[in-house]
């Protein structure tokens, strides 16, 4: 017994105490290279691989500010990080360890994370208060994109048919998945295969997928609307992307409902089958209570996703179709929901600030929907 | 007895109602399917003459709609598949060994404030859509690629970058939930036996994860394979290097109605999905389910 509090004592020792004594590991952790590294070594090592990463970083900043052109650069700058962090993570000590592999850990998301999210984010909440042209701005111009944008008629427009979108989509998609969940348990033979069928089509890019439905409704269905396709007029392309997306999307909220569906335990139902509930009873009565929270999670899953959807608006239609008159104007965009506006505005008219005041304006739409599900969610979990 | 027999009778009766109204609904999903492959062995004429019937499809047809797709320069199926390979696994590898250290650290420290904040602002980070950040996205790594001398458009590299920043959110969030549910006391255990903190992790903790990172993974791996826009961004749609979304692109805009060629394209897109999907097809639908209910 006292051996082995011994034993215990030495080893907790390497992490706790400031022993210079080198690592005594279990067997188990015999052969782990690095760590069990002689503490020496170590403390020669690691000096030098900072320094030398160090050097290296210079040596590349050097380069970068003196213009010059040779591309051993970015290889350096990297090596030097890389050697930097390995030196870190030999330095000899033991007490601030855990720490150090804590910071190395951490780092590459958080570094990667802040400069493609963070950074960008910041940037250009700026940029939408200025004259920004995708590489430089001259001036700021405070909120005059913000003004312009909410006097295009085509912007108001945008936002108009991306609501009616969206919420003709939540609740169609909604209703078909979870009809079709239900369809799903009711106990029919084979519902596994009808199960991955109606989910396949979710596996499909959105780019795809819209070609291919263009390809259908230009060829295939024209036949059985008079020689006029669904995607040449206004109103009944926005409900062709209607069917498109509750064909890609219903398949998978009918998986999450069936899932609800089949955590609902089985002796509530057996009671209501006992007592008598008709299956619309049960179903009205129990099943729709019982799984509340699944409808919470699909509806702003659906909500979300149709606000930000943009492939199937691009391939399908890409935002064409006439508007007579709307506000007094003709547009020529008629399909053209909001993530696609804010794109064609940027990419394709060359007026970056104005499509990034209008992606800010996107992102506070999705910010309020979202603090409303976390409300809804959270108020839901009080009640239960 | 014999109420018994009307029941079973009932439910029968219904159990084929129902099936009968999910073939209908299958055929009715399944069809664009059928019209892609059925289309990939017609010409542009019997297409349009007859785009459902089996009328004017030939073997010789479907070689020649292929080899016409695989060779053409703005397709270029091999390469574009292979581009959109190499982006999505090696994305998806760094997203599970990066997201899993970086929620293990979050998570084995929740009780400290740094940890907290981190954590909230990647939880924040989940409602920002793509399109707020896509333009400055592009300035800032044409910045950075420039500051450092690596090209960060344009390449492989970069854009496996931007995959590891846009998905570090979700995959930490899941995983960090995973990891709260993971007894310290494994990790004390290993501590006392003289295992190294990042011995702990990639020996303990790491194999445990596998279920959720399979979940991650299928998460990601659906969202990086499809996704059009940052590629297309990033890359550029007449760039050198493309993803099979934007080289489908880049192939309609050039063959505006050549329907069977398209449609030969659209099948090669989403054919390597489809094999996935039949390989895997349980473990797709849990993640996907997993992944909707914890996000």
């Amino acid at each position: 017994m006292r051996r082995l509090c011994q034993v215990f004592h030495e080893n907790l020792a390497c992490y706790v105490g400031p022993s210079t004594k080198s690592n005594s590991n279990g067997p188990m952790f015999q052969n782990m290279g690095v760590i069990t590294m002689d503490f020496a070594a170590k403390k020669l090592i690691s000096p030098i691989l900072i320094a030398g990463g160090a050097v290296m970083l210079v040596i590349s900043l050097i380069m970068d500010f003196t213009g010059s052109g040779a591309s051993v650069r970015g290889m350096l700058l990297v090596l030097g990080i890389v050697a930097a962090f390995a030196g870190l993570y030999l330095f000899p000590t033991q007490k601030h360890h855990r720490k150090i592999v804590y910071i190395i850990f951490l780092f590459p998301l958080l570094f990667t994370f802040a400069v493609t999210v963070i950074i960008p984010l910041v940037l250009g909440i700026c940029y939408s208060f200025t004259d920004w042209t995708g590489i430089r701005f001259s001036n700021i111009v405070g909120l005059g994109n913000y003004l312009t944008m909410f006097s295009d008629p085509a912007f108001i427009w945008s936002i108009l048919i991306t609501f009616i979108f969206v919420i003709l989509n939540m609740v169609l998609i909604n209703f078909v998945g979870f009809l079709l969940a239900l369809l799903c348990t009711s106990g029919l033979k084979g519902g596994g295969f009808f199960r991955a069928s109606y989910f396949l089509p979710n596996l499909i890019g959105g780019i795809v997928l819209g070609y291919i439905w263009q390809f259908i409704f230009n060829n295939v269905i024209i036949g059985l609307t008079g020689n006029i396709s669904w995607l040449a007029r206004s109103k009944t392309a926005l409900f062709a992307i209607v069917v498109v997306y509750i064909w890609q999307y219903a398949g998978y909220i009918m998986l999450i409902y069936i899932t609800g569906l089949t955590q609902i335990p089985g002796d509530v139902l057996e009671a209501a089958k006992i007592d008598g509930a008709t299956p619309m009873q049960t179903l009205m009565k129990v099943k729709i209570p019982m799984i509340a929270s699944t409808f919470t999670i699909c509806t702003f899953l659906t909500l979300t996703s149709a606000f930000k959807q943009f492939d199937v608006n691009m391939a399908l239609t890409n935002g064409a179709g006439s508007v007579a008159n709307f506000m007094g104007n003709y547009l020529s965009n008629g399909t053209q929901m909001l993530a696609l506006n804010i794109y064609n505005t940027a990419i394709s008219k060359n007026n970056y600030a104005l499509g990034q005041a209008k992606a800010v304006f996107f992102f506070i739409i999705l910010a309020i929907v979202s603090l409303i599900q976390v409300r809804v969610s959270n108020k839901k979990e009080v009640e239960l | 007895m014999g109420e018994g027999r009307q029941v079973g009778k009932g439910t029968k009766i219904r159990a084929m109602v129902c099936t009968v109204i999910g073939i209908v609904i299958a055929v009715y999903v399944l069809f664009p399917f059928y019209l892609v492959v059925l289309n990939s062995f017609k010409n542009q004429a019997s297409i349009v003459a007859n785009p459902i019937g089996l009328g004017g499809t030939a073997f010789s047809q479907l070689r020649a709609n292929l080899s016409a797709v695989v060779n053409n320069a703005n397709f270029n199926f091999w390469y574009a598949f292979g581009t959109s390979a190499v982006i999505t696994v090696i994305s998806l590898i760094l997203l599970a060994v990066l997201g899993a250290m970086a929620a293990w650290v979050i998570s084995r420290n929740n009780k400290k404030k740094w940890s907290v904040v981190i954590y909230m602002i990647f939880i924040a980070s989940m409602i920002i859509p793509f399109q707020v950040v896509m333009l400055p996205l592009i300035s800032t790594f044409r910045d950075v690629g420039k500051f450092i001398g690596i090209s960060m458009l344009q390449s492989i590299p970069g854009i496996v970058f931007a995959y590891c920043g846009f998905g570090g959110a979700m995959t930490v969030f899941i995983l960090a939930g995973f990891i709260k549910g993971v007894p310290y006391d494994l990790e004390e255990a290993a501590a006392i036996d003289g295992c190294s903190p990042e011995g702990t992790f990639f020996r303990i903790i790491l194999p445990l994860l596998k279920p959720v990172i399979t979940t991650v993974t299928i998460l990601n791996g659906m969202w990086i394979w499809n996704d059009y826009l940052l590629p297309s961004l990033m890359l550029g749609q007449n760039g050198k290097v493309k993803t099979l979304p934007v080289a489908v692109q880049a192939f309609v805009g050039s063959y505006v109605k050549q329907w069977d060629l398209i449609l030969t394209a659209a099948l090669l897109a989403i054919l390597p999905m489809i094999i996935i999907f039949l390989i895997a097809q349980k473990q797709i639908m849990n993640g996907m389910i997993e992944g909707a209910v914890k996000g």
